[in-house]
């Protein structure tokens, strides 16, 4: 992307025409804000940050940090993950599908006569049911994980941050973003100034 | 109470002592000589391993009456060593263990690269090994499946999910290691590997919120998977008829061995790596006093089993179980018996009980080694029963040859070269953990262990 804004001044002269809904992708050339982006030293003050956000009126918005903060995502209004479910489904799929597979491949697809138990001798099938489940599940876990969270991804408007870099290191971000209704440049980044952050900069897509 | 990071560390510097480790270019002499160690003994293992698809299996000392030998002897070994590294990332996690943070990256490396070497010898064994999906059913002209009430079908099963599910938790715990690494490279290689490989993590909230859930689930199902497979490796023994394996004590036994054994492992190398690469405020002394403790107990658990045998075997007053105990200690084989008792019950138990030889570097490493070898030989006694069951016309020796030892000390130098390459580049301790474990007032989540944000 062709721009002469550089991100990190927090002076996107273009950005008030797409102030309603951020993003107007009207012109590629002309560079569109992805969010303001305030740092902060501790967990607990990005915490609170979040919570004195979502107080304002803010909906689009997220907490970056190096290890999880737990309190980050209560604030957020995510106080419990779906990842249970899915995993949960997942495991109970392989977990039928590993019976009815054992089922059907020694009773009916090849069976044997092994010591005249029955064909269908179902407790002998129980530790590849149990395997299978437990297969499926980190499977589903696994790959859920990252297809909710639309990862893995080569890049994102964040990493344009150069002081985004210590978002995985000893810095704690909270971004709003510009699709958010409320966002206004200025007076989000005002905002943002009140709660004492270390820095605040407007990150560009 | 024992600070489980030593010295006034912050965010930062935790990411520069561990991360520095896998960016800097320069390596210690220390890591040099295990690298070549293990490069060598590779080597030793692809002759060997060439020499056996060409010849056939015959090169090796199995026959008869000892048809399993040296093979299931190290798959048996081998995979008990893994074990440790899932009791503890799973189980420790799970218990809140804290201590475990310092350790569970590298036990969990050393589970994957054990349960590798383990799943050698089955294959190696199968003497057509280039046939190896056959083990799995899959739709085939000749409409033939595997039979499923065979615990060796089971095995199959268990150590193929074992081996994926130890793979996906250990590579999810790196991912955000990955993304720190990556922002703290300075060069470009680095940057794009640790990039890629960090598959665009970025410390969102919401995405650790989910995060923490799927790892608490994996650490939740883990926990009976590393029961469930040694328990099915025990089976492959318990489910026969040969005197001294048809026993229901072989489940407990055998996942008790595994534990001892691994963590034998892990003490064994973690003591080595810590001082070359100066690690002591993150695998501290303290570390080592709780492993020996652990280890003295299952030590013991490990002896009961010894002695349940024999007891079972003398007061069930059968003859099969009587005679063989008796052909396994006094018989052609009794010296790897009494080995057995000396290297893994006599010495380790005698010197585990002082907290000053737990915390001796020096000590620890004599007794860890000793218990590798122990419990080496335990898997080696049991499987040698073959040579005396029933019928005394079916009695006979067996003796490894030279391609049965190059093949085991050759799996050791694939273990140890897997294992000195991830030291070379991947953060052997978790970076972010590390940090959630540090006090608040320097910077980090107060000790919050991983699942404790998890609802």
């Amino acid at each position: 992307m062709s721009t002469t804004v550089t991100p990190g001044t927090g002076h996107a002269p273009s950005h008030t025409e797409h102030g309603e809904h951020g993003h107007g992708h009207a012109d590629p050339t002309v560079p569109v804000a992805y969010g303001l982006l305030a740092e902060f030293a501790t967990g607990d003050e990005m915490a609170h940050a979040i919570l004195k956000a979502k107080t304002a009126g803010y909906t689009h918005l997220d907490g970056y940090s190096p290890y999880p903060v737990g309190e980050a995502a209560d604030a957020l209004g995510f106080p419990k993950s779906e990842m249970g479910p899915v995993m949960f489904l997942g495991g109970l799929t392989g977990a039928c599908a590993g019976f009815i597979m054992q089922y059907w491949a020694n009773t009916w697809g090849y069976s044997l006569n092994i010591g005249g138990r029955p064909y269908f001798s179902w407790p002998s099938f129980v530790p590849i049911t149990f395997e299978m489940m437990v297969l499926t599940t980190a499977l589903t876990g696994f790959f859920g994980l990252l297809a909710i969270c639309g990862l893995p991804r080569y890049n994102h408007p964040l990493f344009n941050s150069q002081a985004f870099d210590r978002a995985s290191k000893d810095r704690f971000f909270m971004c709003i973003e510009a699709t958010d209704p409320k966002y206004d440049a200025a007076a989000t980044r005002a905002f943002l100034n009140e709660l004492h952050p270390i820095s605040v900069e407007e990150v560009m897509e | 109470m024992h600070p489980l990071v030593q010295n006034k560390h912050d965010l930062s510097t935790v990411g520069d002592a561990i991360g520095g480790v896998v960016l800097k270019t320069s390596h210690p002499r220390g890591w040099w000589i295990g690298f070549l160690a293990g490069f060598f003994l590779l080597q030793v293992l692809a002759i060997a391993v060439c020499w056996l698809f060409y010849i056939g299996v015959g090169i090796w000392g199995i026959n008869v009456p000892v048809a399993w030998g040296f093979a299931i002897v190290n798959f048996v070994w081998w995979i008990g060593i893994g074990h440790a590294g899932t009791l503890i990332s799973a189980i420790l996690l799970l218990l809140h263990q804290k201590w475990r943070t310092s350790i569970n990256r590298f036990s969990e490396a050393m589970t994957i690269f054990a349960v590798m070497c383990a799943g050698l010898f089955p294959l190696l064994h199968m003497g057509r090994p280039w046939f190896f999906y056959w083990l799995y059913p899959f739709p085939n002209v000749a409409g033939v499946w595997p039979q499923f009430r065979s615990p060796l079908t089971w095995d199959v099963f268990a150590v193929t999910t074992y081996f994926t599910v130890s793979l996906v938790f250990w590579y999810l715990g790196l991912v955000p290691d990955l993304a720190a690494l990556r922002d703290q490279a300075k060069l470009r290689w680095q940057r794009i590997t640790y990039g890629l490989l960090a598959l665009g993590w970025r410390g969102s909230a919401i995405h650790w919120r989910r995060y923490e859930k799927v790892y608490l689930i994996l650490g939740g199902i883990s926990t009976p998977l590393v029961l469930s497979v040694h328990t099915v490796v025990s089976f492959d023994f318990a489910v026969s008829i040969v005197p001294l394996w048809h026993a229901t004590i072989f489940p407990p036994f055998f996942v008790a061995g595994a534990i001892y054994s691994g963590f034998a492992m892990v003490v064994a190398i973690a003591l080595p790596v810590r001082k070359w690469y100066k690690l002591e405020d993150f695998f501290t002394d303290h570390h080592m006093d709780i492993m020996g403790k652990v280890m003295l107990t299952t030590g013991f658990l490990v002896t009961y089993g010894y002695f349940s045998e024999a007891w079972m075997a003398w007061y069930g007053h059968t003859l099969y179980e009587w005679g063989t105990t008796l052909e396994r200690m006094f018989g052609p084989y009794g010296w790897s018996y009494w080995a057995l008792i000396l290297t893994n019950c006599v010495f380790p138990l005698t010197f585990l009980w002082s907290k000053k030889i737990r915390t001796s570097p020096f000590w620890m490493e004599l007794i860890c080694i000793s218990v590798l070898i122990g419990m080496w030989f335990e898997r080696y006694v049991i499987v040698i029963t073959l040579a005396r069951e029933y019928v005394p016309g079916q009695w006979g020796l067996y003796a490894p040859t030279i391609w049965d030892y190059a093949t085991m000390f050759g799996s050791l130098g694939l273990f140890l070269f897997l294992f000195f390459l991830f030291l070379r580049f991947l953060p052997m301790i978790s970076i972010t953990e590390m940090r959630e474990l540090l006090p608040k007032k320097q910077g980090g989540g107060g000790g919050h262990s991983i699942m404790e944000n998890a609802p």
